[in-house]
């Protein structure tokens, strides 16, 4: 398989993982730094790829371990941004009440979720990935991912509803 | 109707909207009587939906040039991306040449046509020969749906994936292969018993439109054919009796729409 055969493969795919990457991570930059190492591990890996796995989960879970690698960093080392440098939704919440759930307040929820529970649901509900796939890309069992799915919706619907009391779903910590 | 019990996956499968109808009209009905249930779900979907509206511009987002793989391209050294079809050709080489000791034998029948579909019939025979055999990666792609794209990009046309399941054949997976005649691709099968039989499929610039006909190379045989401009070869080392079904079944699956 040449290079261009890679790139065939692969192209399709970056943009679900630079939205995968988004949801982990909200800074743009960031979350792209993480899809920009996933895309070079995969091209520099691509001959160890065993032939019968998906190729579509095999990408996603390098980018789900770099994420995972670059959270543990970050949650050590604390996150540091120049003021000027931080989205203005980190501080404000735009006043766009049109649907019933407002995407900043999704976005804020799932971030407070813990990192199983938030991969689960990225993968599944909006990357679309099986069931099977998504234990693949995480490494645990089916019932480990659907247990996982069943705990992360039912916080986030809690987080939600207290979200009707705003100011209960802006930084917490 | 089932009397298993409605279980959480099942109430998060019906969230994901991934339930077989059977189990999805089960579910429904339990929903009815559970205002409950009905109304978590609901929240549930609401939320899986505004994710999905949340995240999908990003997915729309031109992508940044750090990101276009065409680009991590350079960073590649030369010799590794070649290396590959490099070795299969050799490897072909390498049978070709042995055909004389190893019993492999070449009919003049299939050289007899150089470019029409004696030729498609050689190029799979000589594939099969090489890859059928290969205990441990027979196939670069197991997946259908990555495998109809990658071929259906090499061969500029969307190709689909013959399923050979009623047949009693697994797809393994496939792979694009070169041929003199350009990119073509390779799918490959397996029976219950491990027996193998590989498809492949390309462009065809003599014989566009050619009936089935039968190859025989020895130890390889099978059945090409082409339509509207596109070539298939099946090939295996079962008996003819057994490939001609099989290879009705192909043709029957990837012929063009009627128009």
């Amino acid at each position: 398989m040449t290079m261009l055969d890679t790139m065939l493969i692969v192209e399709p795919l970056i943009p679900g993982l630079r939205r995968y990457a988004r949801g982990q991570v909200r800074d743009m930059t960031l979350a792209d730094d993480l899809v920009q190492d996933c895309l070079e591990r995969a091209v520099a890996r691509w001959h160890q790829r065993q032939p019968d796995r998906s190729i579509k989960a095999w990408l996603y879970a390098i980018l789900h371990n770099i994420a995972i690698d670059r959270g543990r960093k970050t949650a050590r080392q604390g996150k540091s941004v120049a003021v000027d440098d931080t989205v203005q939704s980190e501080f404000a919440t735009p006043a766009t009440q049109d649907q019933g759930l407002r995407t900043d307040d999704i976005l804020t929820a799932i971030n407070l979720l813990p990192e199983e529970q938030r991969a689960v649901l990225l993968l599944i509900g909006v990357e679309d990935l099986s069931y099977a796939e998504a234990a693949d890309v995480i490494g645990v069992p089916i019932g480990t991912v659907m247990s996982r799915l069943s705990r992360g919706r039912e916080r986030l619907r809690v987080l939600l509803d207290g979200g009707a009391a705003r100011p209960a779903l802006r930084r917490v910590k | 109707m089932t009397d298993r019990p409605i279980t959480e996956d099942d109430l998060q499968a019906y969230v994901d909207e991934r339930l077989e109808p059977p189990r999805q009209r089960r579910v429904e009905a339990y929903l009815a009587d559970h205002p409950d249930a009905a109304k978590r779900l609901a929240a549930f979907r609401a939320q899986r939906d505004a994710l999905r509206a949340a995240l999908a511009p990003v997915a729309a987002e031109p992508l940044p040039s750090r990101l276009d793989i065409r680009h991590l391209t350079p960073r590649q050294p030369r010799w590794r991306a070649q290396m590959r079809p490099l070795q299969a050709l050799a490897a072909s080489f390498i049978l070709l040449s042995a055909g004389g000791l190893g019993g492999w034998q070449l009919n003049e029948h299939g050289r007899s046509s150089p470019n029409g579909i004696g030729a498609l019939a050689q190029e799979a025979a000589d594939s099969y020969s090489v890859f059928a055999t290969d205990p441990l990666h027979p196939v670069e792609i197991a997946e259908p749906v990555g495998l109809s794209h990658w071929i259906g990009s090499r061969l500029n046309r969307p190709v689909g994936v013959p399923d050979l399941a009623r047949a009693g054949y697994r797809l393994l997976g496939g792979r694009v292969i070169s041929t003199p005649h350009g990119p073509a691709g390779l799918y490959m099968y397996e029976d219950s018993k491990g027996m193998r039989l590989g498809v492949l499929v390309r462009p065809m610039k003599i014989d566009r439109t050619a009936k089935m006909a039968e190859h025989d190379f020895g130890d390889v045989r099978g059945y090409s054919w082409a339509d509207q401009g596109l070539g298939y070869s099946l090939v295996g080392s079962a008996p003819a009796s057994t490939l001609h079904p099989v290879a009705d079944e192909v043709r029957r699956q990837l012929a063009p729409p009627m128009s």
